[in-house]
């Protein structure tokens, strides 16, 4: 068997670690990979091509920035903020530990675009998970407002992640049946989306948890930046 | 009938105005390479379906140079102030929630009902396409929504959107060269080879290794090709379903649905995942390009552990 295509893997890897700039690192990657499984370089290109021209439909969700831009500009995110501010007993921990039963619960009931980066997290969930934070400690040192907004990021990943495989009709649990199926065995789609259960109970334990800790942790790297 | 070519117009549309607005962008010094840039993906959206592969190849690899070789630059912040900004919110208060939460409605609301309407005897949308069709229209009302409260100059939105797109620069296109790159791998035959090599390494050494392997296969194939849905196929057909299902008589139903979730623990770790992974860090503006995967890194490994105890004890059990 020809091992060589496996160098456009670690063409990959070594780029992604050197932080060299990721589009260049994929182009390359895909030119070592099909020229080493034997693919001539115009064919590259076109297969490469091809599958780009295939995929536009992932861009298209950039269309949202004007909207969101607009609302940002009238003063969105800083809406958020207050509103989050004047909950009493709001802290950065159980707003994003809510925020993590809403998304997996929605997901699993096959509701997964309520959510997202652009249209969810950056407008109204990363800016209340701050203000949260703000309203208990004032202004926060920009490591902990950095470490708050990847929280804010993570937490929607991982409640999307460990929801929607409870929903029978998504992408991935489709996948399954169908690929089961062409090797001969014939699952019930309930069936493989009752065992996606356990591990999002598992998911909700343990990342839960890591957010439930989440406060002490912001207070004390707010006490340590006092203290120096 | 609406379908994706009616999306890729409104989409080139889209790109080619980010494009105009970053050519006249006196701000930015290195505003034709923006130019270039958002042009080229208008090129492709607009007439991607009409030009050869190997154009298209050859349109992808200009994108590629123009990001590598630091020809993007930023337009500047927007002019607003944080009193305006306040000001604004004062005065409009919660209905500024309203054009964004019409977005999820709307595209809820549209993949459920797209799918009944006809015209004519014939869908009035793509049924294989009523969610993105539903998520444009919904965004697109948003739109409509917010300049009716908001009234803006005619072209805010584009410029506050620019600015936006600046923020995540060349970052927006990596999730669509990923999967362009999953397709190469596809060619190249790079999943047979590690489901090969997976199978042939452990062999004969017992339902835990099997387990053990499956799991953790799943989770570092995903690591390496940014997606579970390409790791998921090559892992069970190596180690699931010869050896966990085969030899030691697991049930296939908790195999799969607990290999699948042990591949998103990997998609939790990657940067090759990158709308997940690392477009919200450029969104957020977080100096780490990584930030997310290293919050989100303790969370996948446990998990991780969790799905191979889970598997090890319930698929021989039931």
């Amino acid at each position: 068997m020809n091992l060589w295509p496996l160098l456009g893997i670690a063409v990959v890897v070594a780029g992604f670690l050197a932080r060299m700039n990721p589009l260049l690192v994929i182009v390359a990657a895909a030119g070592v990979t099909g020229i080493a499984a034997g693919i001539s370089p115009p064919d590259v290109v076109a297969t490469f091509g091809k599958a780009f021209k295939d995929n536009r439909y992932i861009s298209l969700v950039w269309l949202i920035l004007p909207v969101i831009g607009l609302l940002e500009q009238a003063g969105l995110q800083e809406k958020a903020r207050e509103l989050i501010a004047r909950v009493r007993g709001a802290t950065t921990g159980r707003l994003l530990l809510l925020y993590l039963v809403i998304r997996q619960i929605t997901a699993a009931l096959g509701l997964t675009s309520l959510g997202g980066h652009p249209q969810m997290v950056r407008p109204l969930i990363a800016p209340m998970a701050e203000a949260a934070a703000e309203a208990r400690h004032g202004p926060l040192p920009d490591d902990l407002q950095q470490t708050i907004r990847a929280q804010a990021a993570a937490t929607d990943n991982i409640g999307l992640f460990f929801g929607e495989d409870i929903f029978i009709a998504i992408a991935s649990i489709l996948l399954i049946k169908g690929f089961l199926e062409t090797n001969g065995i014939i699952v019930d789609p309930l069936s493989l989306s009752v065992w996606a259960i356990p591990t999002a109970i598992c998911a909700l334990l343990i990342h839960g948890a890591r957010l439930w800790w989440l406060d002490g942790k912001i207070e004390r790297s707010i006490e340590e930046t006092k203290a120096r | 009938m609406i379908g994706l070519d009616q999306l890729y117009v409104v989409g080139g549309l889209f790109f080619a105005a980010m494009a105009g607005l970053s050519g006249f962008d006196a701000s930015n010094p290195k505003r034709l390479g923006n130019a270039a840039f958002w042009g080229l993906l208008a090129v492709c959206f607009l007439f991607g379906s009409h030009l050869s592969d190997l154009i298209n190849g050859l349109l992808v690899l200009a994108l590629a140079l123009l990001a590598g070789f630091g020809c993007l630059g930023r337009a500047a912040p927007s002019a607003t102030t944080l009193e305006d900004r306040r000001a604004s919110a004062e005065r409009f208060g919660a209905r500024l929630f309203l054009p964004a939460l019409l977005i999820p409605v709307v595209t809820l609301a549209g993949s459920f009902l797209f799918k009944s309407i006809t015209l004519g005897g014939q869908a009035l949308v793509d049924p294989k396409q009523t969610t993105l069709v539903s998520l444009v229209l919904g965004i697109l009302l948003a739109l409509v929504l917010a300049m009716a409260m908001l009234r803006p100059k005619l072209l805010t939105p584009l410029q506050e959107g620019r600015r936006l797109l600046d923020t995540v620069a060349s970052a927006a296109l990596l999730p669509q060269m990923l999967a362009a790159l999953g397709a190469v791998f596809l060619a190249a035959g790079v999943g047979q080879i590690v489901g090969h090599l997976a199978g042939s390494w452990i062999g004969d050494s017992g339902p835990l290794v099997s387990v053990v392997a499956y799991t953790f296969g799943m989770a570092l194939f995903t690591v390496i090709m940014g997606n579970a849905f390409a790791a998921f196929p090559v892992m069970t057909a190596g180690i699931g379903l010869p050896l966990i299902v085969g030899r030691y008589g697991g049930d296939p139903a908790i195999m799969a649905a607990i290999g699948m979730l042990s591949g998103f623990c990997g998609t939790l770790m990657t940067p090759m995942a990158a709308n997940f992974n690392l477009v919200p860090a450029a969104l957020l503006d977080l100096k780490d390009r990584y930030g997310v995967i290293r919050a989100q890194f303790p969370t996948a490994l446990m998990i991780l552990g969790a799905n191979t105890v889970l598997m090890y004890v319930l698929v021989f059990r039931l």
